[in-house]
Parts: C-alpha cells; sequence; structure tokens
C-alpha cells in the first residue's frame, strides 16, 4: 500500500507549507459526493488522526485516513500547468470513470 | 480537467462548490489580480509572464478595447484614443479633470461624471475601468480554470463616496461580484500580515509611477482606521525618470530634441533607473532621429545625487501626515513600503532615516496591494481554517452629516467610524404648517455646509400641517462594507418617507479631502464661531417671525410708548443680523427678547379672556 507525491509536487508542497508557517504534511482522502461518487479531499494537516496511515514521500509526509487509502492505493500526486492554470492532480490507478470537469470519479 | 489546490483541514470544497477568489489592485498606471492558491497568496501572470497590466485602453471603431501593453504601444501614435492613467478621472466632474492640464482627450460632461469621446464612441471613466477589470477577470478565471466567486478591488484611502461607487459599478459591468471595497493602505497592511497584531500604527509609503500617497493606518481590536492620508497626486518613479533624462540632454547638449526623441530618452532612463537598484552603473544606446547613436552611461552616485530633491519632497507629506494624525515619529510601530517607485535604494534609505526603523520591503512592492486584497477576497469568500475567522473592518474617511438651518452641518456619521454603520437622528421642522423637507447630504469636517462636499439632495415629502417642531423626521445613514451611503428619512407620526442612495455628483480630490481634513482641525475656533454665529442668526430670524405675526395678530394692544421701544430693538436686531459677530447678535436677540415681555404678556391675558369668555367655570378645562 502506497501514496505517493512526484518531485515536482512535493516541490510545491514543501513551498506552501513554508509559506502556511505550520502543519504536519498534507492529508490525502476521498469522500462520497459530486456527479460520479467520489471527490478527492487534499489538505494541510495540522494533526494526526486515530487510524492514520502515514509515508514519506519525496520529504513530504503524507497522511491517510484507512477508509480512503483503499481507494487511494498507488495514487501518485503530481503538479501541473496547463495554460495559464496549475495545480494538483491525482494519477490514480482504481479511477474508472470520471466526470467531465474531473472534480468527482468512480472506482 | 480542473487542477486541484491545497485547502484548509476540513474545508476541501465539494465538486463544483470551489468559491474561487481574487483581490485586484485597479492602479493609476499598473492594475493586477492575485489569488490564494494552496494557502499562498501569489499573483497571476499572463500568457507572457507579465503580472503588471498597464492601466491603458485603447479604443478603434468597430472592435474591442485593446487593453494593456498592447494599447501602450498605440498610444503615441493615438493619443485621443488612448486611455491612460483613467483612475484619475473616476467620478470626476469636467472642472476636476481640468487641473490635470492639457489631456489629449474629447472630454464631454455627462451627468455625475465626465465621459471621453473615442473612435468606438462615449466612454465613461466607469466603462474604461470596466474593461480593464474584464481582462483581470478573464486572466483569473484563464489561471483558475472556473468562474470566479468573487473580487476584493482596492481604492485609495481618500476616495470618497463618489469615487467608491464608481468602481464598484465598474466591476459589475466587468462580471464580477464585489466582496468588498479595501482601501489600498489597509491591503498593503495585511500582505505583511500586521491585521494578525493586536494593535499598532502603521505608516504606508506609496510612491507609484505617478502618484504619491502616504497613510497613517492604526490597529485596535481587528479594525484598521485611517488617521491621516497625504500625498502629492503629481510625484511618482516619472518624475525620477524625467530627471535622468533632463541630465541626459544637458550633459549631450540636447536641449530641443523632438518629442520622439524626447520618448526614447525617458525610455532609456526608466531601464537605466530599474537597473541602479541593483547595479552600481548601467548603460543605454539609444538612437535619435536623425540617426545619432548616443551612448548613454549613469552610475547610482550620479542618480543619487539628481534625484534628491525628488526623494526629499516626500518627506514633507510624510511630516503632514503624523502631524494631522498627532503622532510622533516613534509612535510608528512598522512602515510598508508600497510602488515600484520605492525599489529604489536611496529612497529605502531615506524613509528609514525618516522613521528610525527598516521599512518592510520583503514583498514585492507593486504586488502588495493585489496580495491583501487576495487574502481578504478568501477570508470573504469563506476559505479561511476554524480557529482564524477574523473580520477587518475598515472606516468611512469623511464625516457624513446634514444642512441643518442657517447652513450648519449636522454630523450624523463621524469620520473613522467603523463601517459598516448605520445611524439614525431626529430632525423636525422650522415653521408652522411645513409640509417638506429638504435633506442635503453633505461630507466633511467643517461646521458649515459651504465648507463641505455636497453628497446628495432630497426631498421629503407629504408632512402634514403641524405646528414648527412638532413633526418626528428621523433620518437613517447607511454605509455599507464597501464605504456606500444610503439616506432615508421618515416622518414617525404618518409614516411618510423618502430615501436616497447616495450617488453624488462628483467626488473630492485627493488634495481636497487632505485640505477639508486639515481646515477642519486649523480652523476649529473659526468654525466654531461661525457655528455660533449662524445659529444666532436662526434664533434671531425665527423670532423677528414670530413676533411679526404677533404684531399683526394682537398690535392693538401695544400702546404707542411700548410699541416704539419693541420697534427700536427690532431695529438693533436688524443691524446685529447683518454682522458677523455672534455675541453682539446674541445680546440683541435677548434685547428684544425683554422688550416683547410685556407684549407677550397682554397676549397671554387676552387670550385667556378669549378661552373664558361666555364658559361657566366647572367647563374650563384644569391640569
Amino acid at each position: 500500500m502506497s501514496v505517493t507525491l512526484t518531485e515536482r509536487a512535493a516541490d510545491h508542497v514543501q513551498r506552501y507549507m513554508a509559506k502556511r508557517g505550520k502543519g504536519l504534511g498534507l492529508r490525502l482522502g476521498v469522500k462520497t459526493t459530486g456527479c460520479s461518487g467520489l471527490a478527492y479531499k487534499l489538505e494541510f494537516a495540522d494533526e494526526v488522526n486515530e487510524g492514520d496511515v502515514q509515508f514519506e514521500s519525496n520529504g513530504v509526509r503524507v497522511l491517510v485516513d484507512p477508509k480512503s487509502l483503499a481507494y487511494l492505493d498507488g495514487t501518485e500526486l503530481d503538479f501541473v500547468r496547463e495554460g495559464l492554470n496549475e495545480g494538483f492532480r491525482f494519477r490514480n490507478p482504481n479511477e474508472k470513470d470520471r466526470c467531465g470537469c474531473g472534480e468527482s470519479f468512480n472506482i | 480537467m480542473s487542477l486541484l489546490q491545497i485547502s484548509e483541514p476540513g474545508l476541501s470544497p465539494e465538486p463544483h462548490q470551489r468559491r474561487i477568489a481574487v483581490g485586484i489592485d485597479l492602479g493609476t498606471t499598473h492594475s493586477l489580480v492575485a489569488t490564494v492558491r494552496s494557502g499562498s497568496a501569489e499573483c497571476l501572470p499572463d500568457g507572457q509572464g507579465r503580472i503588471l497590466l498597464p492601466s491603458i485602453v485603447h479604443y478603434a471603431a468597430g472592435t474591442d478595447p485593446v487593453v494593456g501593453q498592447d494599447a501602450q504601444a498605440l498610444a503615441a501614435d493615438d493619443p485621443a484614443n488612448t486611455i491612460v492613467s483613467v483612475k484619475r478621472f473616476m467620478g470626476r466632474g469636467v472642472a476636476d479633470v481640468a487641473k490635470y492640464g492639457a489631456l489629449p482627450y474629447r472630454f464631454v460632461d455627462a451627468p455625475g461624471m465626465v465621459a471621453i469621446e473615442t473612435a468606438a464612441g462615449l466612454r465613461s471613466p466607469v466603462q474604461v475601468s470596466a474593461d480593464i477589470l474584464h481582462t483581470l477577470r478573464a486572466r483569473a478565471e484563464a489561471s483558475l480554470g472556473g468562474e470566479l466567486f468573487g473580487a476584493v478591488v482596492t481604492v485609495p484611502a481618500y476616495f470618497d463616496d463618489a469615487q467608491r461607487q464608481a468602481t464598484k459599478d465598474a466591476a459589475r459591468i466587468a462580471g464580477l461580484n464585489v466582496l468588498r471595497l479595501l482601501n489600498e493602505p489597509t491591503a498593503a497592511a495585511i500582505a505583511y500580515g500586521l491585521d494578525n497584531a493586536s494593535e499598532g500604527t502603521f505608516a504606508i509609503f506609496d510612491l507609484g509611477g505617478g502618484t504619491f500617497d502616504l497613510s497613517i493606518l492604526r490597529l485596535t481590536r481587528g479594525v484598521f482606521e485611517v488617521l491621516a492620508t497625504s500625498g502629492d497626486s503629481a510625484l511618482g518613479g516619472d518624475d525620477f525618470d524625467q530627471a535622468i533624462a533632463v541630465h541626459w540632454r544637458v550633459t549631450h547638449g540636447l536641449a530641443d530634441a523632438s518629442g520622439r526623441d524626447t520618448r526614447r530618452l525617458l525610455a532609456a532612463a526608466r531601464s537605466v533607473k530599474e537597473r541602479l537598484s541593483a547595479e552600481e552603473s548601467a548603460d543605454a544606446q539609444v538612437t535619435l532621429t536623425w540617426g545619432q547613436q548616443l551612448h548613454l552611461r549613469l552610475t547610482r552616485a550620479e542618480f543619487e545625487e539628481i534625484t534628491a530633491p525628488l526623494v526629499q519632497k516626500t518627506l514633507g507629506p510624510t511630516r503632514k501626515a503624523l502631524r494631522d494624525a498627532g503622532l510622533a515619529v516613534a509612535d510608528v510601530d512598522g512602515v510598508v513600503l508600497v510602488g515600484g517607485a520605492t525599489r529604489m535604494p536611496h529612497l529605502q534609505r531615506a524613509v528609514a532615516r525618516f522613521f528610525g526603523r527598516e521599512p518592510l520591503v520583503n514583498l514585492d512592492p507593486e504586488q502588495v496591494v493585489a496580495l491583501g486584497a487576495a487574502i481578504q477576497a478568501n477570508a470573504l469568500a469563506g476559505n479561511r481554517g476554524a480557529g482564524e475567522d477574523w473580520l477587518l473592518l475598515d472606516v468611512i474617511p469623511l464625516s457624513l452629516g446634514l444642512e441643518t438651518m442657517g447652513g450648519l452641518v449636522e454630523k450624523v456619521i463621524p469620520r473613522n467610524s467603523t463601517i459598516p454603520v448605520a445611524r439614525a437622528q431626529e430632525f423636525t421642522t422650522f415653521r408652522d404648517g411645513q409640509s417638506a423637507m429638504a435633506i442635503h447630504v453633505v461630507q466633511g469636517e467643517r461646521e458649515l455646509v459651504s465648507d463641505c462636499r455636497s453628497l446628495a439632495r432630497f426631498e421629503l415629502r407629504g408632512i402634514p400641517p403641524m405646528v414648527a417642531g412638532a413633526a418626528r423626521i428621523v433620518v437613517t445613514f447607511q454605509v455599507d462594507a464597501d464605504g456606500l451611503l444610503s439616506v432615508s428619512a421618515q416622518e414617525k407620526t404618518t409614516g411618510v418617507s423618502a430615501a436616497v442612495a447616495v450617488k453624488p455628483s462628483y467626488g473630492l480630490t485627493d488634495d481636497e479631502v487632505a485640505r477639508m481634513l486639515r481646515e477642519g482641525f486649523d480652523h476649529a475656533q473659526a468654525d466654531r464661531d461661525a457655528r455660533a454665529l449662524a445659529e444666532q442668526q436662526v434664533e434671531a430670524d425665527g423670532l423677528v417671525a414670530a413676533l411679526a405675526g404677533a404684531l399683526d395678530e394682537d398690535g392693538d394692544l401695544l400702546p404707542p410708548p411700548e410699541r416704539e421701544r419693541l420697534d427700536a430693538a427690532l431695529a438693533s436686531l436688524a443691524a446685529a443680523r447683518g454682522g458677523s459677530d455672534h455675541r453682539a447678535l446674541k445680546q440683541a436677540v435677548e434685547a428684544l427678547n425683554r422688550a416683547s415681555e410685556p407684549f407677550a404678556a397682554r397676549r397671554m391675558d387676552r387670550s385667556v379672556a378669549r378661552a373664558l369668555a361666555g364658559r361657566r367655570l366647572d367647563e374650563v378645562p384644569t391640569k
């Protein structure tokens, strides 16, 4: 079981964390919602919750709750630029299809 | 597909529910847009990596307006259709823009604000600003991958109601949901996180391309008050370019360079000036129109010497702002530099020397206002973490009030009141049977209406006939979070009401605001005298009117000698009424009051006699 960050994603996370001035690391998760059933959660983590599984990837501490991990195993978080837009993208091998906007997905 | 940003714990947005909020610095020379992404405020560049959008719009017949660098390129060839620094015209009338001297535009006196005749038709400054904002909105939506939830747009602290309203209108025309208008110095303070301190006094030193603004802010319990604003609306980075160009013209014997050559010299001067912030000397090559090649060179020491008077010029308004705020240099807890021109090392040294402390410079001075606006927008959109909820309050820059009898101002909301705010005050009628009341809304610190800025007039009609002083008219002033005013009036006994959203004819100039604030202090004594005089005049007029009515009705009650005494007192009151000594007038009013006492007693006897005539004692009402 693992969740990883690309080097570029890790660089950006570290930069944002430094500017924010606090936080343990990054919390990844899924929640049930949206037009295709599931949506990704991407948040700063200020505390460890009971049962959290922790990973270390390119120097960034990643926390995932056990329920989400089933959907996220093997996911790589990348940072991409598309035209003027830039941000993080989940590369999740479990994903079967997603809604047109990509904000929610299905397993 | 859309890309994700890191949210605060527990604040991951629902799909399609992201609240993208931006901060926009709508500047005189440049405009820019910023947002908070993954918890960090950053400015958004265009496709070519440029963050600053020149606030320049070019209009041509039958095509969309051209905004920014592309418009700048057209300015030299088509000045009449290329609107530069439109911010100066926001909320202003023809008389206001006249003071800018010769401008290449065809101004048209439109109701409320000037308009400019362009090849694409008549354009108001609001529309020109909207075109700039529209460009920034498109950039933000392309950069953030979605529609904007809302925007915070910044305005100078001294902007009056008309200019704020014009800015808000421009944003609406550009399709932006305005979360709030924010004062520029306040935005700069937020960008540096100064609002996280519990309290403090800060000087915001803003030297832009063409304007210099100094604001003194005080933070108390999350409220930023503008204690004083000062500045020079004709001093900026451009003057430093000019000084270099003049220096070269003298040293290279170019006294009669053509307009085009002057522009080339200025462009070289600007580039040399910018490089001298980091280097000890800089060179430039200029090819003059007659083919001559010029090798220009300037050292930092030379630059600092020729521009020392300009640096010195910023300190006058700085001193004045401190004086207006009643503060000493030692009372200032922090100094923030804003504007590209504050990158110049000798300017930073001068500011540090003046305040006796190093100014805050670690944020880009050209971005700091937009960054602060973005942080505020992010908070207003609800994207801040738990426990970080804060409410930043702003204040109104100048007092708002009403004209009362005698041309006096009754302040309803004093300056530096935190907004939003609503205040009500009760007024009454002055004459018997008065059926309408004119409500004149004014802004300023002085006691007399004629010394303040008129914002709006409206009338409350349909007051039922009552004796003077019986009607109860409640006038409510409401200022929303953007500093915009609406006024309503209601007669309490009948419920008759009238209201106006204040869209004043045109605004105050920054100099006017500064002058009015200063005069408010300087003229305190003169104002008190003027107020006392006006009050006595109202008193005198009321007394004369009442006496005239009584004489008409019951003049037969007066024996000739008493009538003569009364006429003499009336005459001396009329003389004092024409003078300017409120004490003399007061004495005359008191003298007439005394002289009319026996007459009043006789009238009272007569009316009692009339009331009792033909009645039995038990019919007379008892108290």
